[in-house]
Order: structure tokens, then C-alpha cells, then sequence
């Protein structure tokens, strides 16, 4: 068993996975606080009603996110330790920024904002929950940077053939990190407004069925009510209504968002890592035309197996230099450039294991980055589009009564994780086979580079990986259950599982007189544990 | 200034390890409580809450513990992480089990649910404070490493009697200090037991603790670490005293400042090593070739001088915010979620 295949899929599933859990942490955060701004300012309940419903199904996931993102903080030393005293100088440094400056703000905050509830004055309330989106915000600035730092090294210099940091300031703004960091922020909100779309319809779809809400001559939506259900009163379908307007709102602006900030990505990557450009056309050849598709045996690597099929002329140019004739390197060109600038084989050394000596293949599975890079724009396009049918189909008020429109809906919800998913593959494994990624160009720090063979801590065995490996996949997996069934759930309760009051019927408006009567029900601990 | 910097970054990582146990140490010690000191459903209830808000903070003692080591000591977070493989792997297993069961406990109203999720607080944190102490344990010790920093001998080849000490220290701590934080904490039945827990354990409990420090000072110690050797003893002492006279602000404060001291006479004794390696003290890994740069750790230093006294203002002002004792009257009745998709079929029902 070879330590560097699976120390790969360990990095590979733990971060995959955590990065479920983040985007939707990152997209819903803002959405839940603006909700709650909207209700301090105007103090209308539906905004309340809001506020707790999605705050709660927030809250389900960011622990999880918590859960994950511990692993990934000790994974580094555990299982690629070679890694960490190589970019030691560089790397560890946001990452104890992100800890000091956006995990302690996020955690405290957020522990204030969930048990804060009629404790805080609000508008300090509301306060600790912009805050802690903020964090969350914050953390994912940091971490882009030193994921973008191993895309595109800047800011250093090398010392005994080790980088040691010389700018924090040229590692911070590194064009490379702002681009990612960006992208990475509207993709996370095509995440939360996808949720919010599929989430909402399926509830405004129960109200039609249960005959709640039903349509005049004109299709307009007559509002109606249903006592016997918690929580299915008037204000009931005002919550879905703009639930779900504002989340194919932010769906539409943040795929805008990724578009933009994509290009920007995309016109750097030409420029730093050519190869993984190339690869993720499948240009074996240069050229200037862009692939719609192409068949063929990508996986085999082999340039000669594959066939580009649909491809618009000078499209590949324009997104490598907004022109649309500069002829673009492709595989075939670029591997001898590689060859000569970073050798034919890897030394001769007791740190590279078995691999040394091998040669090195400079072309990252074609397959994967071909597809990776098609399916992040396909998924999150498809999403945007329907987020905009939606918006088309909901002007009066209403669901479609159709079943099959709301289950695609709630299918919907997946289509902007998978695009988030696919993009983080694509631009991990288009980053083979080195781990920290050299530039050939003079943009970044000439030299700086080390191969993902070269990473693992040579100490560990295969045994000791796989045994991590498969434990925490395990784990994973249950959690993952765990999770999906306690948001159907909450889903499904609607908005009375998030406010049990609403629940006890119309009599508890009044104010009990009993001591403690009130306390109970205004009880913050029914909120959290 | 390539002196200083390095060994005013052990410091910092000491102070985080420091923070780290104070804090979460009490937080361990609550989730281990609930495996055993518990009468009622409502009294577990209470016990998570006196935790709730501020768990999670407390966490982020450790992971910034991690980071900041991998930051300032490159070479000392990769030997020590990857030497430590299995052990670490079971304190992030834990680690998982107890924030998700925290958050999910009460997303369920059966008793099977609830009583499965506690456990898994109670054992997770129960693992987690064990791992953490045979890891700290063992970096005051040694491990086998070799020139390069690399275990050599296998995945068991960390495991002695010191880790198993250092396991035991910490564990024993969390569960004195999660008592003396529970007394201060809680109103009626869970704080007279809780106080009474301190009483009865602390000694056996902190004997661990109380072997490894003297352990360390005999072998490495230095004159000037005696002095918090001293002070730790009579904060115990106190702290003991406190808990039993149904004092127990003081005992709390006895408890926290004898951890504070017992670490300063650790870390103070074994610097300016960071990881000694058992094969050969050539390959020690020392504050001073474990470092990173003067630039970088000049750039830490200014990001800890601005964010650390943050973090120190905003997490009391929670204790503040929070600092009623609570009293299981207060804990309001679980409620079952109820799903609206279900009841639309009872109401149809009765009709
Ligand atoms: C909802 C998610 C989503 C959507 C719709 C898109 N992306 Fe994306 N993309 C990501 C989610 C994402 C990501 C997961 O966030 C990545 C992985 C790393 C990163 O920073 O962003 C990414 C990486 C990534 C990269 C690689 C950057 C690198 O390797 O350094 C490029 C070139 C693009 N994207 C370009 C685009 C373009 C031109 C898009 C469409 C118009 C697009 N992305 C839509
Ligand atoms: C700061 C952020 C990140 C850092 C420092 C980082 C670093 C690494 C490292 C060290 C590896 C192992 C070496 C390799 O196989 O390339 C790796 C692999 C990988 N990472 Fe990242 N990563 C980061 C973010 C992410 C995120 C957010 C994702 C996706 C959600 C991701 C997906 C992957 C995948 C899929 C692999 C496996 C690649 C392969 O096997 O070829 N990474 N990354
Ligand atoms: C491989 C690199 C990564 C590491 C080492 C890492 C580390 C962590 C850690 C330790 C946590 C838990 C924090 C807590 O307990 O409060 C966490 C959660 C989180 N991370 Fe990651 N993470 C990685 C990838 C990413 C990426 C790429 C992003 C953003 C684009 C991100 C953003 C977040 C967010 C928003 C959370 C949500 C939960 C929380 O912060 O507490 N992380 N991460």
C-alpha cells in the first residue's frame, strides 16, 4: 500500500466533506442575519419567524462544519509532515491568524447569539450574530490564502531550499487568494439561496395540498389558514413566500458573483499553472478554440486518444486574455517545458519512498479536471437557471400545485454544493503532481515548489493511514445521516419545530400570571440544548 | 531579537495551552459528569448548560493551540502531530462525537436518543482530555524521533508510562476542575454534589498531575521553577480547603491557579527543549531549531499583541453575560418537534 495514495484520499474526503458543511455556513449566515436585521428594525414577526426557522437549520449544520474543520487543522503535522516544515515559515501563519482573528470571534459570538435570546438587549443581540457570520467570513479569507500560497507561492524567499516568508503583505494579497476567496463567497451564497428555494417551495407546496392556500380565476394566491396545524396560520405563508423570493434572489446574484470572479481565476491560472489550464480543456495541442466537449480516453492521459467534438473557435483565447486570437500552450507543448524547468525524475532521495527516481508526470488526471471544471459550471448555471424560473413561476404569490416541480426543488438544493465540490477537486487535482505548485512564470517566487510524493510524513505508516482513513469516513458517513435526518425533520416540523410557542395555540400570547408561567415559554434553553 | 522572539513564542504557546486546559478543561469535565453524577434527565440538562455557551469558544483554545504551533514551531508541530498519529486520531474522533452530540442531544425527544448522545459527550470528552494529556505528557518526555524529526519504531513506539500519566493527569484534572466549576455554576442537588465530588477526589484525582510536574522538576528542573512548584501546592491546598468549607468561588480559583502553576513549572522546566527525542539528544528538537523565521514570528507577535487581548476581553465579557447560576427549575420541558407534515394527517384524523 502506497502512504501517498491514501494520505491523498484522506485530504481528498476530509476536506470534500468538510466543505459541504462550510458553503452552506457561509451562504445561510448572512441570510439568517439580515433576516434578523429586518425584524429589529421593523418588528414584524414574519422576520422572526424567519430568523429562528433558518437559524436552527443553520445551526444543525455548523456544528458539523466544526466537527470536520477540527481534522483538517491537525492533519497537516499528522499526516503530511514533510509538508509542514517545508512551508512552515509561510503556511502556518494564516492559519493562526484564522484562529485568533475568526474562529474565537465566530465561536464566542455564536454561543452568545444562541443563548443570548431575551437576554442581550436585541439590537446587541443581532450584534453577536453579525459578528459571528463575519468570523466565518473572516475564515474563509485566511484559509483561501494559504490554499492560493500553494497555488501561487509569493512573499518568499529561499533559504537552504526552504521558503521562508519575507512579505506577509505580498502572502495576504496574493491575486491568486483575493480571486479564490471571492469565488468561493458567491459560490457558498448560490449554496444558501438554493437552500432557501428548495426548502421554502416544498412548504408552500404542503399549504396548496393541505388546501391552506389556493388560487383564484385570476392565478392569484388566496392566503388561508389552517388552525389545527401549528403554525400554519396567515403569517405562515408570508414566511415561504419570502423565504423563498429572497433565496433565488442571492441564487441569481451569486452565480453573477462566480462568473465574474471565475474569469478573473481563470485569466490568473493561464498565466500560473498553464498545465492545469490545459487540462482542464483537454488541449493537447495549442490552440485557440474552446471545448464544449471532448471524447476520448482522458484517463489514459494519452493526447492521442482524445477528440474534441464541439468547440467554439477563439472561446479559449477570450478566457485566457479577453481576445481571441493569442494561441494558447497546450499539453504537448507544455510537458517539455515542465520536463526541462523541474526534471524528468524525482531525485534519488529516502524521503520520496518508493517513488524515488520515478519520473514524473507532469499532466494531472485529464479526466477529472476536464470534467471537474464542466460539471462546477454546469451544476452552478443550472441552479441560477432555475433559481430564475422560480422567481418566474412564484409571481403570484404561489407554488405550482405539481409534485414533480417540488421535487425538483428540493433536488435542486444539491446542484450548487455539487458545482462547489466539483471546483475544489478540479483545482486541488489539477494541481498534481505537485503539492505546492511552481509558477512558471515570473509572477511568483521562482523555485518555490515541492511534490505531493515528497509531503507525507515519512514516520507514518500505510497501516496507521488507512486505519484514519477508514474510521473517519465511517464516521463521517453516520454524521452525514444524522445531519440529512435532522434537517428533513426540522424541515418538515416547519416553523413551529424552530418556535415551539407557536405550537401551544392562540392562548399563549397572553402572559401567564403564574410565576414562571412567561419564563418557560420565552425559555432561550428551548432554543439550544 | 532572534533570541527572544522564539522563546516569547514558547510562552505564547504555553499561555494557549494553558487556556486550553483552564477552559475546556472544565468543559471535559462536565461531559465526563454526565456519564456518572446524574439523577435526572433535567439535571443532565442543566449540567450541558452551564457549558453551553461557551464551549465552543473554549475549543478554539486548541485549535489555535495547533496552529500557532505549526506557525512559530514548524518543525515541533510535525513531529509531534505525526508521531503522535494514532492517539491524535482518537482525540479527533472524540473531539467529533462530543460537539456533534452537544448540538444534536436535544434535536430528539426519545430516550434512547438523548441517552445515546450523552454518552457519546461523556466518552468523547473522556477521550479527547486523555489523548490531549498523554500528548502534552509525552512532549515534556520525549518520543523516539530521529535526525530528521520522523518517529522511528512503529505506531506503538510513543506509547510508555508517561503518556499513560500525562492521559491520567489531564483526566483526572477535568474531572476535579468540571466539579468545582459545576458547584459554582448550578443551583440545589447537582451543586451540593458536585462540591461534595471535589472534596471527596481531589486528591486522588490530581495525584497524577501532582507525580508528572515533580517528575519533571526533578529531572530538568531549574531553581526558579520551584517557585511555581510552591505556589501550586498551596493553591491546592486552598482550593481544597474552599470546597470544603462551601466556598466555592475559592475553590475554583484554588483549583485553576494550581493548574496555571503546576504548567508554568513544566514548560518552565523543560525549556528551551520543546521535544526531546529518546534516542539521541542531538535530534532534540529546541525553541531555537524548531522556529520559524524572525520575520515570521515578528508577524505573529503583532497579530497575538492585537488579537489575543480580544479574545481575552470578549470571552470574559460571555462569563459575564452568563453568569447567573442556573437551577434545574429553569430548564423548560423538552418539546418533541412535532412535524407539521404529521399533524395535517392527525387533525384530519379527529375531523
Ligand atoms: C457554486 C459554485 C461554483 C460555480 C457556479 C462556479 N465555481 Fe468556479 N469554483 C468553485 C465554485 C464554483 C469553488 C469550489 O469555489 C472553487 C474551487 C476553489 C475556489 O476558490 O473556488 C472554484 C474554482 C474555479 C477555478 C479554479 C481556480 C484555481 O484553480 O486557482 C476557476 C478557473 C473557476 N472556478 C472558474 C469558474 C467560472 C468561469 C465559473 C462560471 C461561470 C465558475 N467557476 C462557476
Ligand atoms: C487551505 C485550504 C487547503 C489546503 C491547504 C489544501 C491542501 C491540500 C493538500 C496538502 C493535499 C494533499 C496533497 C495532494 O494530493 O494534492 C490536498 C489534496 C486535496 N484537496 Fe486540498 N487543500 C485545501 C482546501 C481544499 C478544499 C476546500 C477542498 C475541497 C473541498 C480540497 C480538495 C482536495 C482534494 C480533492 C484533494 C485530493 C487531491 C488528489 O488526491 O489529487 N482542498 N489539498
Ligand atoms: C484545509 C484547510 C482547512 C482547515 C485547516 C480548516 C480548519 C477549520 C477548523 C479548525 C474549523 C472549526 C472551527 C471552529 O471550531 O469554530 C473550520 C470550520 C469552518 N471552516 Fe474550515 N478549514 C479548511 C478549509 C476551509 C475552507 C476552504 C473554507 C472557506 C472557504 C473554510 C471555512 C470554514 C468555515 C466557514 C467553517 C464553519 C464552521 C466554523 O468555522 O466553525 N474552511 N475549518
Amino acid at each position: 500500500m502506497d502512504p501517498v495514495e491514501i494520505a491523498r484520499w484522506q485530504f481528498g474526503i476530509t476536506t470534500v466533506y468538510h466543505f459541504w458543511m462550510v458553503p452552506l455556513t457561509l451562504g445561510l449566515g448572512p441570510v439568517v442575519a439580515f433576516m434578523q436585521t429586518m425584524w429589529v428594525r421593523t418588528g414584524h414577526e414574519r422576520w422572526l419567524r424567519m430568523t429562528k426557522f433558518w437559524g436552527k437549520l443553520y445551526l444543525i449544520n455548523f456544528i458539523l462544519g466544526v466537527a470536520t474543520g477540527l481534522v483538517q487543522e491537525f492533519q497537516f503535522g499528522m499526516a503530511w509532515s514533510e509538508y509542514s516544515r517545508f512551508v512552515g515559515d509561510v503556511f502556518g501563519a494564516p492559519l493562526a491568524m484564522e484562529g485568533l482573528l475568526a474562529f474565537f470571534f465566530e465561536s464566542t459570538f455564536l454561543g452568545l447569539w444562541i443563548f443570548g435570546w431575551n437576554r442581550l438587549p436585541k439590537k446587541l443581540h443581532l450584534a453577536t450574530l453579525w459578528i459571528a457570520v463575519a468570523g466565518s467570513v473572516v475564515s474563509a479569507y485566511f484559509i483561501i490564502v494559504a490554499n492560493s500560497w500553494m497555488q501561487h507561492p509569493v512573499g518568499v524567499e529561499l533559504v537552504d531550499g526552504r521558503p521562508v516568508m519575507t512579505d506577509i503583505w505580498a502572502v495576504l494579497t496574493n491575486n491568486t487568494a483575493l480571486a479564490a476567496f471571492s469565488h468561493a463567497i458567491f459560490g457558498a451564497l448560490g449554496v444558501g439561496g438554493g437552500f432557501l428555494l428548495g426548502i421554502a417551495w416544498y412548504q408552500l407546496w404542503q399549504r396548496r395540498r393541505d388546501g391552506i392556500d389556493t388560487v383564484d380565476a385570476a392565478r392569484r394566491v388566496v392566503v388561508g389558514e389552517n388552525r389545527a396545524i401549528p403554525g400554519r396560520d396567515r403569517a405562515d405563508h408570508d414566511v415561504w413566500i419570502r423565504s423563498l423570493r429572497v433565496g433565488a434572489l442571492v441564487a441569481v446574484v451569486a452565480f453573477g458573483g462566480v462568473a465574474v470572479t471565475g474569469d478573473v481565476q481563470g485569466k490568473l491560472m493561464f498565466d500560473q499553472q498553464p498545465m492545469k489550464m490545459a487540462a482542464a480543456e483537454g488541449a493537447c495541442e495549442s490552440g485557440t478554440s474552446f471545448s464544449v466537449l471532448s471524447v476520448g480516453e482522458l484517463g489514459s492521459g494519452e493526447c492521442e486518444d482524445i477528440e474534441g467534438i464541439i468547440e467554439i473557435p477563439g472561446m479559449l483565447s477570450f478566457l485566457a486574455h479577453s481576445d481571441f486570437d493569442t494561441e494558447i500552450q497546450g499539453i504537448k507543448d507544455l510537458e517539455p517545458m515542465y520536463q526541462e524547468l523541474y526534471g524528468e525524475t524525482l531525485p534519488v532521495d529516502p524521503k520520496y519512498g518508493e517513488y524515488s527516481g520515478a519520473p514524473i508526470d507532469y499532466v494531472p488526471n485529464l479526466e477529472i479536471t476536464y470534467w471537474g471544471f464542466r460539471l462546477m459550471i454546469g451544476f452552478g448555471g443550472l441552479a441560477a437557471f432555475a433559481a430564475a424560473v422560480a422567481l418566474w413561476l412564484t409571481r403570484r404569490g404561489t407554488v405550482p400545485e405539481s409534485a414533480w416541480i417540488m421535487r425538483l426543488a428540493v433536488l435542486g438544493i444539491l446542484a450548487p454544493f455539487a458545482a462547489n465540490s466539483a471546483g475544489w477537486i478540479f483545482t486541488e487535482m489539477g494541481r498534481q503532481p505537485f503539492v505546492v505548485a511552481p509558477n512558471p512564470n515570473p509572477s511568483g517566487t521562482d523555485g518555490v515548489f515541492m511534490f505531493t510524493a515528497a509531503a507525507v510524513s515519512p514516520g507514518v505508516s500505510w497501516g496507521e493511514l488507512l486505519f484514519s482513513v477508514i474510521c473517519l469516513t465511517a464516521v463521517y458517513a453516520a454524521l452525514l445521516v444524522v445531519e440529512v435526518l435532522l434537517l428533513v425533520k426540522y424541515v418538515r416540523g416547519g416553523i413551529a419545530s424552530a418556535m415551539p410557542e407557536l405550537a401551544h395555540g392562540d392562548d399563549d400570547d397572553t402572559p401567564s400570571d403564574e410565576p414562571g408561567g412567561d419564563d418557560r415559554r420565552s425559555d432561550v434553553l428551548a432554543f439550544a440544548y | 531579537m532572534t533570541e527572544i522572539l522564539p522563546t516569547l513564542w514558547f510562552v505564547a504557546i504555553g499561555a494557549l495551552w494553558v487556556g486550553f486546559l483552564l477552559l475546556e478543561g472544565f468543559d471535559f469535565g462536565v461531559g465526563m459528569h454526565l456519564l456518572f453524577s446524574t439523577r435526572t434527565p433535567a439535571e443532565r440538562r442543566l449540567m450541558l448548560n452551564t457549558i453551553g455557551p461557551v464551549w465552543d469558544g473554549n475549543e478554539v483554545w486548541l485549535i489555535t493551540a495547533g496552529a500557532a504551533t505549526f506557525a512559530a514551531f514548524p518543525f515541533w508541530y510535525a513531529s509531534l502531530f505525526s508521531a503522535l498519529y494514532l492517539p491524535l486520531v482518537f482525540v479527533l474522533l472524540g473531539l467529533i462525537f462530543r460537539a456533534v452530540a452537544i448540538e444534536y442531544r436535544g434535536k430528539g425527544h426519545t430516550e434512547r436518543w438523548v441517552r445515546g448522545w450523552d454518552r457519546a459527550i461523556g466518552l468523547g470528552s473522556l477521550v479527547a482530555a486523555f489523548g490531549v494529556g498523554a500528548a502534552l505528557g509525552l512532549t515534556t518526555t520525549g518520543l523516539p524521533l530521529d535526525a530528521n524529526g520522523d518517529r522511528v519504531g512503529g505506531a506503538f513506539a510513543w506509547f510508555n508510562g508517561w503518556a499513560v500519566l500525562g492521559g491520567l493527569a489531564v483526566v483526572g484534572f477535568c474531572l476535579v476542575h468540571g466539579a468545582a466549576f459545576l458547584a459554582l455554576k448550578t443551583e440545589g442537588p447537582v451543586r451540593e454534589r458536585a462540591r461534595r465530588f471535589v472534596v471527596r477526589w481531589a486528591v486522588p484525582a490530581l495525584a497524577p498531575l501532582v507525580v508528572w510536574v515533580l517528575a519533571v522538576q526533578f529531572d530538568g528542573g531549574k531553581l526558579w521553577t520551584l517557585l511555581p512548584l510552591g505556589v501550586a501546592v498551596v493553591a491546592l491546598v486552598a482550593g481544597w480547603l474552599g470546597a470544603r468549607a462551601g466556598r466555592e468561588g475559592r475553590a475554583f480559583a484554588g483549583i485553576a491557579t494550581f493548574l496555571v502553576a503546576g504548567a508554568l513549572t513544566l514548560f518552565g522546566s523543560v525549556y528551551p527543549t520543546v521535544l526531546p527525542s529518546t534516542l539521541d539528544p542531538a535530534f532534540d528538537l529546541t525553541v531555537f531549531n524548531a522556529s520559524s523565521g524572525g520575520y515570521t514570528l515578528g508577524v505573529m507577535s503583532v497579530v497575538a499583541l492585537i488579537g489575543l487581548p480580544l479574545v481575552l476581553a470578549y470571552q470574559a465579557w460571555t462569563y459575564w453575560v452568563f453568569r447567573k447560576r442556573l437551577h434545574a427549575d429553569q430548564i423548560p420541558g423538552a418539546h418533541a418537534v412535532l412535524p407539521a407534515v404529521l399533524q395535517r394527517k392527525l387533525a384530519q384524523a379527529e375531523k
